[in-house]
């Protein structure tokens, strides 16, 4: 059994808001060394695959398939055994 | 009676179906039918409508979900063909997830729900769906979304001009849209998305009818 941890984000050339504003409270807070702030989505599967590489692919597919929109979002992810972390 | 034959799918989640079901059956006179998502088809329908609301409460994004529906496979063969569907607000979440119209709907600029009747200018009066207006017109209709700030990149917006497919743009823009945009249409002129919602501008006891026009027009449109 192996674990995907993916990580979703706005891309780069979109605004994002909801960061935008986390980050002006964590200014206001005094955090003046945080210098930018993106929001993103994390989701963890649990998939019953042979090998680490056939868990990648299918946490890739899932991702362009479904869990990410291109158009607006970039996603990545890392596979462990189920267990090691 | 026209020969339309009125489909309005409904969704888990779905809030507006029965607002378009009313003015296509109650108003305009159409057969009109719901068409349960899990449905395989879109039986002898000859226009399809994806309502607004909150589709699978719209988990992960709006629109991601309902986009596998059962019904969803018949929806884009029957469009691809040349079939009239309109998305209104969710709907046209969904039809931009499902890639049957460019771009995607982001959060509202200022992530708020904005509840209002906003002013629209209708750019493109040569369509099935703004044949009743007058080019330019200023029209009054009502939003209510949270996620309705339309995005697409460059080139996208550029096809988008140069193929007169934007429909209607916002007089003052609510939610941050690129270039306004309040509605466009697929290449094929057969397909609108728009977040504004012309069935709550469609019955005169309620004081705006701005929205009856578009409806009617796709109404009579069908021979």
């Amino acid at each position: 059994m192996y674990i995907a941890k993916i990580i979703i984000t706005l891309r780069s050339s979109i605004l994002d808001p909801q960061g935008k504003t986390v980050e002006h409270s964590l200014k206001s807070l005094g955090y003046d060394k945080i210098e930018g702030t993106r929001m993103g989505k994390y989701i963890e599967l649990k998939i019953n695959a042979d090998s680490k590489s056939e868990a990648e692919s299918i946490a890739d597919k899932a991702c362009e398939k479904l869990l990410a929109n291109p158009v607006m979002e970039d996603y990545e992810f890392e596979i462990s055994k189920d267990g090691e972390n | 009676m026209s020969s339309a034959r009125a489909g309005i799918v409904v969704f888990p989640g779905s809030n507006c179906d029965h607002d378009a079901f009313y003015v296509f059956k109650n108003i305009l006179n159409v057969d009109t039918k719901f068409l349960w998502h899990k449905e395989g088809s879109i039986e002898d329908r000859n226009i399809v409508v994806l309502p607004g609301g909150f589709s699978y409460g719209d988990y992960l994004r709006c629109g991601a979900i309902s986009r596998f529906s059962n019904i969803m496979d018949d929806i884009v063969k029957f469009a691809n063909k040349g079939g009239i569907v309109i998305g209104i607000c969710n709907g046209f979440q969904v039809l931009c997830e499902i890639g049957l119209l460019p771009g995607v709907l982001l959060k509202n600029k200022n992530l708020k729900f904005i509840c209002d009747t906003v002013s629209l200018k209708v750019e493109n009066n040569k369509s099935i769906f703004t044949g009743e207006y007058k080019i330019k017109e200023d029209i009054s209709i009502p939003i209510a979304h949270g996620e309705g700030n339309y995005f697409c990149d460059d080139e996208t917006l550029a096809d988008l001009l140069s193929n007169n497919q934007i429909m209607f743009r916002y007089n003052n823009n609510p939610n941050g849209s690129i270039y306004d945009i309040a509605g466009i249409q697929n290449l094929g002129r057969n397909v609108l998305g728009m977040m504004p919602h012309p069935e709550r501008a469609s019955d005169k006891r309620l004081g705006n009818v701005d929205g009856l026009r578009l409806l009617k027009g796709v109404t009579e449109s069908v021979l």
